[in-house]
C-alpha cells in the first residue's frame, strides 16, 4: 500500500506544532499501525531526520501507553482495540491519515505524540486503592464475594489508563476512568469500608485537575479500547451521592 | 576476587525461613525514617517492594522509565499466579509446589530460596485478595484455579487473561496510597543509567529524565533492581518492546556477578511472525493449554486448511510422546517439540513455522460459552492480530523468546554480591533454575516486594542507621554521571547510517538462531564471531539524530541495545561453558537417544556465577555447587 500521512509534530510543551506531510510506500496490510510508524521512523533516521515520538511499550493493548488520534479517533477507527493493536488491514493503497496527539488541556503535549497523563495517576493516588498493609491481609477465602460481583468488578477493573476517553470527550471529562476504578471497588466488600472517602477523594481531585464535566454524549464509551461501559458512571453518580 | 557466600540458614528446609526471621536484625520505626532505599522498576517486584518498604516506615524512591508505574512489564502477564492454597483438596501443599518448581527447574535452583517462595505464596494470593485484585471465583464465592503447564495439581490462581495486569494494579494501588502519605517518592519517565558504589556499598544511581534529558543524580543508603528481565534481547519476544537489560548490566559492570545468563525460556505458545516489520510476537496464555489440543498433519508439507483434516491424519505430538501430562508439558519441553516437528518439515502456515492449537473438542464437550468465559479476551486478542476466529478454526502458534531465568546472582537475602543493592523479580536468577513454570514468575516477584526483601534488608540497613544522608557530591557520584554523561555523547558522535533498531534486529537473529532453543558448540562460536563483528558495525554506523538534552527515544534505544552486545557475548560464553543440556538450555550433542535433555549433574550441578573483570577482559566464573538435601536429583520425565 502507498499512504499519505499527516503527522503533528512539536518539539516540546512549548512550541508551536503544526502537521507535516510524509509518503510510505510498501505498507503492508499485516503490520499494525506502530509497526507502520516504526517504518516511517526507521526512513526518517536513515535520512538523518527527528523521528515523530509516540509512547508504546507491551503492543499487545494492555499497558495502555500508545494512543493517537487517528482520522479524528482515538486509537483509529477500528472499535475495541488500541492503537498498537490496529492493523493496517483495515486502510487501503492511496489513503491520506491523519495522526494526533491527545487533545485535552489536562494533557499537555510533550513532543509529537506523546502527551503528559500523569493526572490519571494523581486521580489514583488520591484514592484509588484498598488501605491493607503487606502482612495484615485475612485468609483469602475468608472474604466469599458473589461471582456475578467478582466478574463484574473485573470488568470494570481491566481500564487500562490510556486516556482515550478523556480525548474522544468534548468536555475533556475522566468520568469514564475513575468511575472504572469506583466501581471495581465498590462491587467487592472488601472495598467498600473506604468507598464514601475514596469516592470523595478521587472526584475533588479530578475536579481540580481540570477535567470537565459529563455531559451524557458517551463519546467516551465509544471510543474505549476495553469496552469499559457507561453503567460505571452511573455507579459512581450512585456512590458519590451515597457519600454526602 | 569475589566471594559468593549464599547466605543460605542452618537447619531443615521447612524450617529455614522462619529461624531466619526469628533471627534477622530489625531497625526500629524512628530510625527506618531516617534510612533512604532506592528502587528501580515498578513491575509487580518493584512496586509491592517500594509500597511495603514504604509502609514499614523507609524513605523510598522509585523509578520507571514508562510515563506510569502502571505501565511496568508486569501489566501484560495473563495466565495466572500460583499458589500452594489447596483449595482444590487435590493433594497441593508447600511441599509439592516447591518440588515442582525444583524439578520444572530441572535442578538448576537453589533449594533453600525456592522453598521459600512457595512458602511465601499464600500470603501473596490472601494479600492481593485484601487489596481487591478481582481473581475469578466460584458460585459458592470461593476464588477458582486452574492447570498449567508441568504440574498435576490446580493451583493457578487467575483473572481471565489479564492476571499479571490485575495484580500489578494492585500493587500500583498500594504503591498510589505510600505516594499519597508521603512515604513513596515516584520518578516516571527516567532512565537509570549507572549504580554508583562508595566504598563498596551501593549509595546511588544516576538517571536520565527522558522528558527533559537532564541527568541526576540520586543517593540511598541500600539500591533496589526491580528492573525485569532480557527477553528482548533476541528482538522478537514476547516482552513489551523497551524492555531492557541496561539497569542489571550497569550494575553487573560495577560489581553485581551474573549468573546463568543463558538460560532462556523460550515460550512454546506465541502468534507466529507476520510480516518483516513485525516489533514483538504475542503471548498465547499457557493456560489455553489446559482445553487446547496441539498438533500438525502427520503427512509432511499437508496444505489442506486444518479443518479439512480428518482426525486419523492428525499428530497430537505432544500427547503421543508425552502420555502424563499430555499438552500440559513444561515449556521448554513444549517448544523443542514444536521446532523438532516443524524442522522435520510438519510445520504448518506459509512459513511451515507454525502448529495447530486446536479447541474443536473442548467447545463441543464444553460449549462455546464455557470456553469464551475462560479465554474470550485471548480469543479476542488473536483475532485482532491474525484476523482468523479461533473459535472457528484452531490458532497457528510458535515459539519465542519469554522469560530470562538468569539474572544477577542474589544471595538467600536477595543482595547481589555488591553489598547494598539487592535484585528481585526477573532480573535475579534465584527462583527457577534452567526453566520457569508458568505462573510461578508472578508469585516470585510478588513475594520478593511484599514479603521477603522487606525482611532480609533490614538485616543490612540495622547497621546503617548511624550512616547519615548519603551527599550526592562526592567523587564517585561525580566519575558515574560523567561516564553516563560521555557514554550518551559517544552513542550521539558517531552519525553513522542505521537505526539502533535495525542492530537490535540483527542481533536477535543471530541469538535466536544460534543460541535459542537448541544450541551446540559450532553455531555458539560462530554467533560470538557474528556478535562482536556486528557490535564493532553498531559503534562505526549507528546514527542517533538530536541530542541528550530532549526527548530522544532513539538515544533510549541505542544505549540498550549497546548494553545487549555486550550481554550477548556472556550469554553466548556461558552456554558454551555448561556442557550438559538443562531446562530450556538445550545442546544437541548432550540428549538422550529419544531427543531428550541429558543433564550431567557430576560436572555441572552449579549456578554459572560471572564476575566482570573489566573492558576487553574475559569473564570470570565462579560456581555456586548446588547442594540438594531434600530431594533427589532425579532425570525429569513426563512420560
Ligand atoms: C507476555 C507475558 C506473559 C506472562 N505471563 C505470566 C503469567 O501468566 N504468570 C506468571 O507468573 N508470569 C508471567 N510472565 C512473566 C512475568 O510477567 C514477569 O516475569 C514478571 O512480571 C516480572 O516482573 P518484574 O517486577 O520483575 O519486572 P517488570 O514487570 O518487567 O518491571 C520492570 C520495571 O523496571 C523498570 N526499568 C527497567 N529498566 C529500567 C531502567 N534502566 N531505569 C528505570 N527503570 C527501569 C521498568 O520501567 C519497569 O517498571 C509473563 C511474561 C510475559 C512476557
Ligand atoms: S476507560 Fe477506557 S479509554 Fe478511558 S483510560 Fe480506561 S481503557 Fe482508556
Ligand atoms: S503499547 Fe501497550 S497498549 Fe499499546
Amino acid at each position: 500500500m502507498k499512504l499519505t500521512l499527516k503527522i503533528w509534530r512539536q518539539k516540546d510543551a512549548r512550541a508551536k506544532g503544526s502537521f507535516v506531510t510524509y509518503h510510505m510506500d510498501n505498507v503492508s496490510p499485516e503490520m499494525s499501525f506502530l509497526e507502520m510508524m516504526d517504518a516511517l521512523n526507521k526512513k526518517l533516521v536513515e535520512e538523518d531526520k527527528d523521528p515523530v515520538a509516540f509512547d508504546h511499550d507491551c503492543r499487545e493493548g494492555i499497558c495502555g501507553s500508545c494512543g493517537m488520534y487517528i482520522n479524528g479517533h482515538p486509537h483509529g477507527p477500528v472499535p475495541g482495540v488500541t492503537t498498537c493493536h490496529l492493523s493496517m488491514r483495515y486502510f487501503n493503497d492511496g489513503d491520506t491519515i491523519w495522526v494526533e496527539p491527545w487533545r485535552a488541556k489536562p494533557f499537555p503535549v510533550i513532543r509529537d505524540l506523546i502527551v503528559d497523563r500523569s493526572a490519571f495517576d494523581k486521580i489514583q493516588v488520591a484514592g484509588g486503592f484498598i488501605s491493607v498493609n503487606a502482612g495484615a491481609a485475612p485468609e483469602a477465602n475468608s472474604i466469599p464475594v458473589r461471582k456475578k460481583n467478582a466478574d463484574e468488578a473485573f470488568d470494570s477493573a481491566i481500564c487500562i489508563g490510556c486516556g482515550a476517553c478523556v480525548a474522544a470527550c468534548k468536555n475533556a471529562s475522566a468520568m469514564l476512568f475513575v468511575s472504572a476504578k469506583i466501581s471495581q471497588f465498590a462491587l467487592l466488600p472488601q472495598g467498600r469500608v473506604e468507598a464514601k472517602d475514596r469516592v470523595r477523594a478521587m472526584v475533588e481531585k479530578m475536579d481540580e485537575l481540570g477535567f470537565g464535566n459529563c455531559s451524557n454524549t458517551g463519546a467516551c464509551e465509544a471510543a474505549c479500547p476495553k469496552k469499559i461501559k457507561l453503567t460505571n458512571i452511573a455507579r459512581l453518580n450512585r456512590e458519590y451521592y451515597k457519600a454526602y | 576476587m569475589i566471594r559468593l557466600n549464599s547466605k543460605i540458614p542452618d537447619g531443615p528446609l521447612a524450617r529455614k525461613w522462619t529461624s531466619y526471621k526469628a533471627s534477622v536484625k530489625l531497625v526500629n520505626p524512628a530510625n527506618k525514617k531516617k534510612i533512604d532505599i532506592i528502587v528501580v522498576g515498578t513491575g509487580l517486584s518493584g512496586a509491592s517492594a517500594a509500597s511495603s518498604l514504604g509502609e514499614l516506615g523507609y524513605n523510598v524512591k522509585v523509578f520507571c522509565y514508562q510515563d506510569s508505574p502502571r505501565r511496568a512489564h508486569s501489566v501484560a502477564a495473563q495466565g495466572g499466579i500460583n499458589a500452594a492454597k489447596n483449595y482444590q483438596n487435590d493433594g497441593d501443599s508447600v511441599y509439592r509446589l516447591f518440588y515442582d518448581m525444583i524439578k520444572g527447574g530441572d535442578f538448576r535452583a537453589r533449594e533453600a530460596n525456592v522453598y521459600r517462595a512457595a512458602e511465601v505464596s499464600n500470603q501473596v494470593i490472601d494479600h492481593f485478595t485484601a487489596i481487591g485484585v478481582p481473581f475469578a471465583r466460584d458460585y459458592g464465592g470461593t476464588l477458582d484455579t486452574r492447570s498449567f503447564g508441568g504440574v498435576q495439581v490446580s493451583r493457578t490462581f487467575y483473572a481471565k487473561g489479564q492476571t499479571g495486569q490485575q495484580c500489578l494494579l494492585g500493587c500500583y494501588s498500594s504503591l498510589n496510597r505510600q505516594i499519597k502519605k508521603g512515604t513513596v517518592k515516584m520518578f516516571p519517565r527516567r532512565e537509570m543509567l549507572d549504580l554508583v558504589v562508595i566504598d563498596g556499598r551501593a549509595r546511588g544511581i544516576i538517571t536520565r529524565n527522558l522528558v527533559t534529558g537532564e541527568i541526576e543524580r540520586h543517593s540511598a543508603h541500600a539500591v533496589v533492581l526491580a528492573t525485569g528481565g532480557y527477553g528482548t534481547i533476541y528482538y522478537l519476544s514476547t516482552l513489551a518492546v523497551n524492555s531492557n537489560a541496561s539497569a542489571a548490566w550497569k550494575a553487573h559492570k560495577k560489581g553485581a556477578c551474573f549468573a546463568n545468563p543463558s538460560f532462556v525460556q523460550i515460550h512454546p505458545t506465541c502468534v507466529p511472525q507476520l510480516n518483516e516489520f513485525q516489533s514483538k510476537l504475542t503471548l498465547m496464555s499457557e493456560s489455553l493449554r489446559n482445553d487446547g489440543r496441539v498438533w500438525v498433519p502427520r503427512t509432511k508439507g499437508d496444505k489442506r486448511p486444518a479443518n479439512d483434516i480428518p482426525e486419523e491424519e492428525r499428530d497430537y505430538y505432544l500427547e503421543r510422546r508425552y502420555p502424563a501430562y499430555g499438552n500440559l508439558v513444561p515449556r521448554d519441553v513444549g517448544s523443542r517439540a514444536a521446532k523438532e516437528r516443524c524442522d522435520a518439515g510438519y510445520g504448518v502456515g506459509d512459513t511451515g513455522l507454525a502448529v495447530y492449537l486446536d479447541f474443536r473438542d473442548a467447545i463441543n464437550k464444553q460449549g462455546k460459552k464455557a470456553i469464551e468465559s475462560k479465554y474470550g479476551n485471548l480469543f479476542e486478542l488473536y483475532k485482532t492480530i491474525t484476523g482468523k476466529d479461533p473459535y472457528e478454526e484452531p490458532m497457528m502458534i510458535y515459539p519465542a523468546g519469554h522469560y530470562t531465568m538468569g539474572g544477577l546472582w542474589v544471595d538467600y537475602e536477595l543482595m547481589t554480591t555488591i553489598p547494598g543493592l539487592y535484585a528481585i523479580g526477573e532480573s535475579n536468577f534465584s527462583d527457577h533454575g534452567a526453566n520457569r513454570l508458568g505462573a510461578s514468575s508472578l508469585m516470585q516477584a510478588a513475594g520478593d516486594g511484599y514479603f521477603i526483601l522487606p525482611v532480609t534488608i533490614n538485616n543490612y540497613l540495622a547497621d546503617q542507621i548511624r550512616v547519615p544522608k548519603i551527599p550526592t557530591d562526592s567523587p564517585e557520584f561525580e566519575e558515574a554521571e560523567k561516564s553516563a554523561r560521555e557514554r550518551l555523547a559517544k552513542l550521539i558522535s558517531i552519525k553513522g547510517k542505521q537505526t539502533a533498531s535495525s542492530f537490535h534486529k540483527r542481533l536477535g537473529k543471530i541469538m535466536w538462531d544460534y543460541c535459542g532453543m537448541t544450541r551446540n558448540e559450532e553455531g555458539l562460536k560462530k554467533a560470538l564471531v557474528l556478535v562482536k563483528e556486528l557490535k564493532k558495525e553498531f559503534w562505526s554506523d549507528l546514527n542517533v539524530p538530536g541530542t541528550i538534552n530532549e526527548l530522544n527515544q532513539e538515544l533510549e534505544k541505542a544505549g540498550r541495545v549497546a548494553d545487549y552486545f555486550e550481554l550477548a557475548e556472556l550469554l553466548i560464553t556461558d552456554a558454551i561453558e555448561r556442557k550438559e543440556s538443562c531446562g530450556a538450555h538445550f545442546r544437541e550433542e548432550y540428549q538422550t537417544p529419544d531427543g531428550e535433555a541429558l543433564r550431567n549433574d557430576k560436572e555441572f550441578a552449579y549456578v554459572a556465577v560471572w564476575e566482570y573483570a573489566g573492558e576487553g577482559k574475559p569473564h570470570i566464573l565462579h560456581k555456586e555447587e548446588l547442594k540438594f538435601e531434600e530431594v533427589e536429583m532425579k532425570e525429569r520425565s513426563y512420560k
